[in-house]
């Protein structure tokens, strides 16, 4: 069997939404160099409707990496803010169709990245928020598996 | 177009060795400790690859114990030379950061019942010096373990120098010379070696063979108990066919080991020098003395891995030291005993030569790799991030 689905491998060498969006109304980093993820988010998000209108992602990591958040762009475009905030790495996995175990975190990196942004676009508007929503991924420490 | 360029990994079988399997697979069929002639002419195929195997080493037959691998001989040797030691009360070892698993743990293990383990430092070309393991040396020292090259980055131990220190000093003297045997001359007299590991299947033989050399009088611990096999010291009915295609594979690698080591060094060179002009990126190891075939870079922004999977979707057969190959999250303790930062660590590639690589086949590899070098830092943060001066280049 290949190390990754037909999905994860379709994600990684055809990634969508790679890029970045200039004066978006937030942007996540998470993840470090040191343990070899880094995954930047960014949204453009709707101030009326709070529906994100465009979401790009640049990834410095692996195939599964690079695949997670690439699906994880898919999955939160054309949603609101509080639709995209629901999204689960456990959510990110069945959409790639599985991921090897030792992967999963790619898969938390990803989810985490999209909260990062949105926390930075209440911060950038001055939205009110619960902190305890947006638990701080600590630098270097491993990053829970589901 | 399909590029195997992981030999250091394993390698494809050379006809030679598979031919010299075959009988033993039906013809040949019987157990070397069977009393008939059957089983007689598998004791004679035994010993005479023993022959063939001591002759390439420059030793006696009786100093050559067939393994499944070069990890089992690793084991062996190091467990043997802790017992001898152990019994004169010297428990302190001698070896490198940047040794094989095979060799580390095997450490790890006699740490724990009690023996002083000392990792020498490796300097930035991935070197060991005589100097650095005589200044070393105890009167309770009762080993050094030294491999003679790096199957990372492919640096070459000064393994003759090394052991006379360890003679001089009456310290047993082990070199894991995995990556070396068939590609590196070997003479263990000449060598001061005491006890080597090698593995059949880095030159072209077959995979679940390896070898132990130990120096007569060196009292071996046995790793597998059973039946007297190999002199009572590994028990289990011998791996004939594996045995035959190992001394074949071995023997034909020493007959051209210096036109093969002109032809491949030539394509590593120049593999190397194609990758230098990728800016950022940097060579591990020593330049100039390293094996053969070995060529390992780190690129700057990017990681591992994927490098592999693009290189893979090319026909490009290569490897990485980064992390996410390994599934921890450290990248490779070589590249870190080196000095490479992790960020940079996990962006390493290695590419391992053999004779039956072509220029057109380097050609390749250098017309693809910029381009999924650069394909990946276009969509890396860090990569962003060194270009516009918010993080410092390493490389």
């Amino acid at each position: 069997m290949a190390l990754y689905t037909d999905t994860v491998m379709d994600h990684f060498m055809h990634p969508r939404n790679v890029g970045e969006i200039e004066n978006a109304s937030g942007v996540g980093e998470v993840g470090n160099a040191k343990c070899g993820d880094i995954m930047k988010m960014y949204l453009d998000v709707d101030p009326e409707t709070k529906v994100i209108k465009d979401v790009k992602f640049e990834t410095f990591g692996c195939g599964s990496a690079i695949a997670s958040t690439s699906i994880a762009t898919e999955m939160i475009k054309g949603k609101t803010i509080d639709e995209a905030l629901k999204l689960t790495n456990k959510e990110v996995v069945d959409a790639l169709g599985g991921l090897p175990a030792f992967k999963l975190h790619c898969s938390v990196l990803a989810e985490e990245s999209i909260k990062a942004a949105v926390k930075d676009y209440y911060d950038k508007n001055n939205i009110p928020y619960d902190p305890k929503d947006f638990p701080e991924a600590e630098e270097g420490e491993e990053v829970p598996m589901v | 177009m399909f590029v195997y360029a992981d030999n250091a990994a394993t390698t494809k079988m050379s006809k030679t060795a598979i031919n010299a399997m075959l009988p033993y697979f039906d013809e040949e069929f019987g157990n070397p400790s069977s009393l008939y002639t059957l089983g007689q002419r598998a004791k004679e195929g035994l010993e005479d690859a023993r022959e063939r195997v001591a002759k390439c080493l420059g030793c006696s037959p009786k100093e050559i114990t067939f393994t499944s691998g070069g990890s089992e001989a690793d084991n062996q040797a190091l467990v043997s030379a802790a017992r001898i030691g152990e019994r004169k009360g010297k428990k302190h070892i001698i070896s490198s950061a940047f040794e094989h698993h095979a060799i580390l743990h095997t450490l790890e293990k006699l740490r724990k019942e009690g023996f002083d383990i000392e990792l020498l430092p490796v300097g930035p070309t991935g070197t060991i010096t005589a100097e650095q393991v005589k200044k070393a040396i105890r009167p309770d020292t009762c080993l050094v373990t030294i491999m003679y090259a790096n199957n990372e980055i492919g640096s070459i131990m000064p393994i003759k120098e090394i052991g006379a220190v360890c003679k001089e000093a009456g310290v047993l003297f082990h070199t894991d010379a995995v990556q070396a045997a068939g590609h590196l001359h070997i003479d263990v007299k000449d060598q001061n070696i005491d006890m080597l590991s090698l593995s059949g299947h880095k030159f072209h033989g077959p995979k679940g063979t390896g070898v132990l050399y130990a120096r007569q009088g060196i009292m071996l611990t046995n790793i597998i108990e059973g039946g007297a096999q190999e002199r009572g010291k590994r028990a289990g009915t011998e791996n004939m066919a594996g045995i035959r295609g190992l001394a074949a594979a071995l023997e034909e690698a020493c007959a051209h080991i210096d036109e093969n080591a002109a032809k491949v060094s030539k394509l590593r060179d120049k593999l190397i020098e194609g990758i230098s002009k990728i800016p950022h990126s940097a060579l591990n190891g020593d330049p100039v003395n390293r094996l053969p075939g070995n060529v390992n870079f780190c690129f700057e922004g990017i990681e591992g891995e994927s490098m592999l999977l693009l290189l893979d979707l090319k026909g490009i057969c290569a490897s990485s030291g980064s992390a996410c190959t390994s599934g921890s999250l450290d990248p490779s303790h070589v590249l870190l005993a080196i000095g490479r930062p992790h960020e940079v660590a996990h962006g390493s590639l290695r590419l391992s030569l053999c004779e039956w690589n072509t220029e057109e086949e380097i050609d390749y590899i250098l017309q693809e790799l910029p381009q999924i070098v650069e394909y990946l830092r276009n969509m890396s943060p860090v990569w962003k991030d060194l270009i516009r001066g918010k993080r410092q280049f390493i490389l």
